[in-house]
């Protein structure tokens, strides 16, 4: 919590590296970010003061020594001799400021929602002068209606919803914007141990199959499966819409066969002895997207300071969870009952990529699930050609348009500059999906392309 | 007479006692884990998955021992609040109460003046007779929807659903009550030249009181079942948040103390309006 510590404390550590790098619990954290929220003006005052002694003494070692030799107020004075602190911290506090930093944030339980979840213990959110309360959601459709009712400032959607809300397919159209996916790839299929030898989607006729959502990704890439292997999804398979917690509990009931759904349920179906699983998604598409951080475009009108800090706040912690060596950090900090309320073993396995599939083995795939925040409009636009090849949508679609107004890929390409990172060309990108290439410029021949399709 | 009352009252408490004890168990006894002599699998796979998983069965039903730790570890600490979405079971509970309470009262203040309206008036009676009819028979969270959709505000949509679910038994209990007080009494007030007011309140209302207190009771057990479906559905806080927040953990141990705790708050709840129930009847 480097951020909210003193920096005018001898033993403070400054370092540039955000705080979860230190050695405090969660719970800390999260309590040093109560604190810094309640006191608000002396919080900018420190992140500002924070800033300046950073750019006077680059480290942190000459800074303590510094102040050591002199004393805080000493050091404070003679600093604001050559440089006004108080215009500094005015300044900071006024121009960039949020317009709104008490914020609401909904999100489902689901591991693909972790930066959403884990920049609030992890202090993300905080770093960039905000108080997300993050708040738990039963389901899809509540947590679509909520974000549509403003309860919600922003919230975890599944790729395809925003498309879905803008278009107005399945309630009203508003126009919304996905500026950053959350993750890529870590949705499996699990099926139950019974049909441990059907592992030819050929003898799935019958099968009963849930997916989180009409509007998902994985009731894309469950039909997409299926329709390869000859199977019609409509007719052939039954699949249903069920909450991604409900999902393990219906395959124990044996109500379903199996799932396509996020984790934590599949390494959850594991854990508990109920089913296994039969394939990552990422074996289907690797760099698929899955989830999303979603705002509507009222709220960026008026709120543009606080969504840029929002966002940068989101992107720095997509970042942060993309590196391989964080993620046993993270699995320990979203566990707790109050973000996912898993076992820890659960979700480590699932963020680390060491599993045991349900069937004996352990398996490696450091890649299960990984986090881009980059929301390629190519995405946009074969989702776009899935939704028409079911059904979802009927008549004419202008692709390009709908995923430039919803995939909002040039705010993401500014502000990961900003937070200093280096943002793809949103012009390249190849999309391999079952060894079928997709080409995101001939979109309709590509829906002509499929034997099974609704249109 | 009195220690054959007491006797049986006694006999009575021993046979729910020997009930229960025998009920634990049973379920004790069927809860055990199965003897191990399932697939061993390696040491690091078994390290990966639940004790159960790695022997090759399903994580077994918790035993009455479990739930009692569970429902202990609950019941010491019942008001703690660590974050948003992690509140101690006292203050779900107390979620809970307020939206049955706030619901509950609202229908009651729209059912009982519209019941003695329906009561008093045979005309107002069968002209909202079929829309009482129709929307009677609803289930309350087929509400939720639309209500989520025309509100716009979780908390007030589940509100609005208890008024839904617990207006239509007052309301009817309420006219039946009305309509039914005795000819008689109605007669002596008119020959003694009472106004409108005095005979509502004077005459009606006593005689149709106990009738009226019945509709609150079957109400406020409708609207503590539907409570716990609303908040599952809507999530945020509220027992029925809780009971989904440990299904998503498929804690059974964590939902039985949940379910164990929602009767004792059902009972209470319905006890406290017998007890009101009492105050108002009268011997014919």
């Amino acid at each position: 919590m480097t951020m909210f510590t003193d920096p005018f404390d001898a033993k403070t550590l400054l370092s540039r590296r955000c705080a979860c790098g230190g050695n405090h619990t969660p719970e800390q954290h999260l309590e040093a970010t109560r604190v810094a929220a309640s006191t608000e003006e002396s919080w900018w005052t420190r992140v500002v003061d924070a800033a300046v002694l950073r750019a006077v003494f680059p480290h942190d070692a000459q800074r303590r020594l510094f102040l050591r030799t002199v004393g805080a107020s000493t050091a404070m004075a003679a600093i604001s001799t050559v440089f006004p602190l108080a215009i500094a911290r005015e300044a900071f506090a006024q121009g960039g400021a949020p317009e709104k930093r008490d914020l609401k944030v909904g999100f489902i339980p689901i591991t693909c929602a972790t930066p959403i979840i884990m920049a609030h213990p992890m202090g993300f959110y905080s770093k960039h002068g905000l108080n997300v309360e993050v708040v738990k959601t039963a389901g899809w459709a509540v947590i679509r209606d909520k974000a549509l009712n403003k309860e919600y400032d922003a919230a975890h959607m599944l790729a395809p919803m925003p498309i879905a809300i803008s278009i107005g397919a399945g309630s009203n159209p508003i126009p919304f914007a996905m500026p950053a996916i959350e993750n890529i790839n870590g949705q499996a299929i699990t099926l139950a141990s019974k049909h441990k030898d059907k592992r030819s989607p050929k003898d799935w006729k019958g099968f009963r199959f849930a997916v989180p959502f009409d509007y998902s990704m994985h009731n894309y890439l469950l039909r997409y499966y299926v329709a390869e292997h000859g199977l019609d999804p409509d007719k052939d398979i039954q699949i249903r819409s069920v909450p991604p917690p409900e999902m393990v509990a219906n395959l124990r009931a044996d109500n379903i066969d199996g799932f396509l759904g996020p984790d934590p349920f599949n390494q959850r179906a594991v854990f508990d002895g109920v089913g296994f699983i039969h394939l990552l998604t990422k074996e289907l598409w690797d760099g698929h997207p899955c989830c999303a951080f979603a705002v509507s475009k009222e709220f960026i009108a008026q709120n543009p300071n606080t969504y840029r800090a929002l966002l940068k706040a989101i992107i720095e912690a997509t970042a942060f969870a993309s590196k391989a060596d964080n993620r046993k950090e993270i699995a320990k900090a979203i566990a707790p009952q109050n973000y996912l309320n898993q076992p820890e073993i659960v979700l480590e396995q699932i963020l680390t990529g060491t599993y045991a599939d349900g069937l004996g083995a352990v398996k490696r795939d450091p890649k299960r699930i990984d986090f881009d925040p980059f929301p390629w409009p190519q995405f946009a636009i074969w989702i776009l050609t899935q939704m028409k090849r079911w059904g979802q949508i009927k008549g004419d679609v202008d692709y390009a348009k709908i995923a430039a107004d919803v995939y909002l890929a040039t705010d993401t390409v500014q502000l990961m500059k900003e937070a200093g990172f280096t943002p793809p060309d949103p012009t390249r990108k190849t999309i391999v999906i079952m060894g079928k290439p997709f080409d995101a410029s001939k979109p309709e021949a590509y829906l002509q392309s499929f034997a099974i399709r609704r249109s | 007479m009195a220690t054959l009352k007491e006797s049986l009252a006694l006999k009575s408490a021993l046979l729910s006692v020997l009930l229960l004890a025998v009920f634990l168990g049973l379920w004790q006894l069927a809860a055990q884990p199965a003897a191990s002599g399932g697939t061993i699998v390696d040491p690091e796979y078994a390290k990966l998955v639940g004790q159960a998983a790695a022997t090759g069965s399903k994580t077994p039903m918790p035993t009455p021992a479990d739930i009692g730790v569970a429902l202990w570890k609950h019941l010491s600490d019942p008001f703690y609040v660590r974050g948003t979405n992690d509140k101690g079971i006292g203050i779900q509970l107390a979620w809970s109460i307020g939206r049955v309470l706030a619901g509950y009262l609202l229908a009651a203040a729209v059912a009982i003046p519209l019941g003695f309206l329906i009561g008093m008036s045979p005309l107002v009676y069968r002209a909202l007779d079929p829309f009482i009819q129709v929307l009677k028979p609803v289930s309350p969270l087929a509400w939720m929807p639309l209500a989520l959709y025309t509100i716009k505000d979780s908390q007030i949509s589940s509100i609005f659903v208890i008024f839904i679910c617990s207006i239509w038994p007052m309301l009817i209990n309420t006219a039946f009550g009305v309509a039914s007080v005795r000819r008689e009494w109605l007669n002596v007030a008119r020959t003694l030249e009472v106004g409108p007011f005095r005979k509502a309140f004077r005459v009606i209302l006593p005689a149709a009181a106990p009738t009226i207190m019945t509709g609150m009771r079957i109400s406020i057990g409708i609207a503590w079942l539907v409570i716990v479906a609303a908040e599952m559905l809507v999530g945020g806080t509220g027992i029925g948040y809780f009971v989904w927040n440990e299904w998503n953990n498929l804690s059974i141990a964590n939902i039985v103390s949940a379910i164990l705790l929602i009767g004792l708050v059902g009972l209470v709840l319905d006890q406290m309006l017998a007890r009101i129930a009492r105050l108002v009847t009268y011997p014919e």
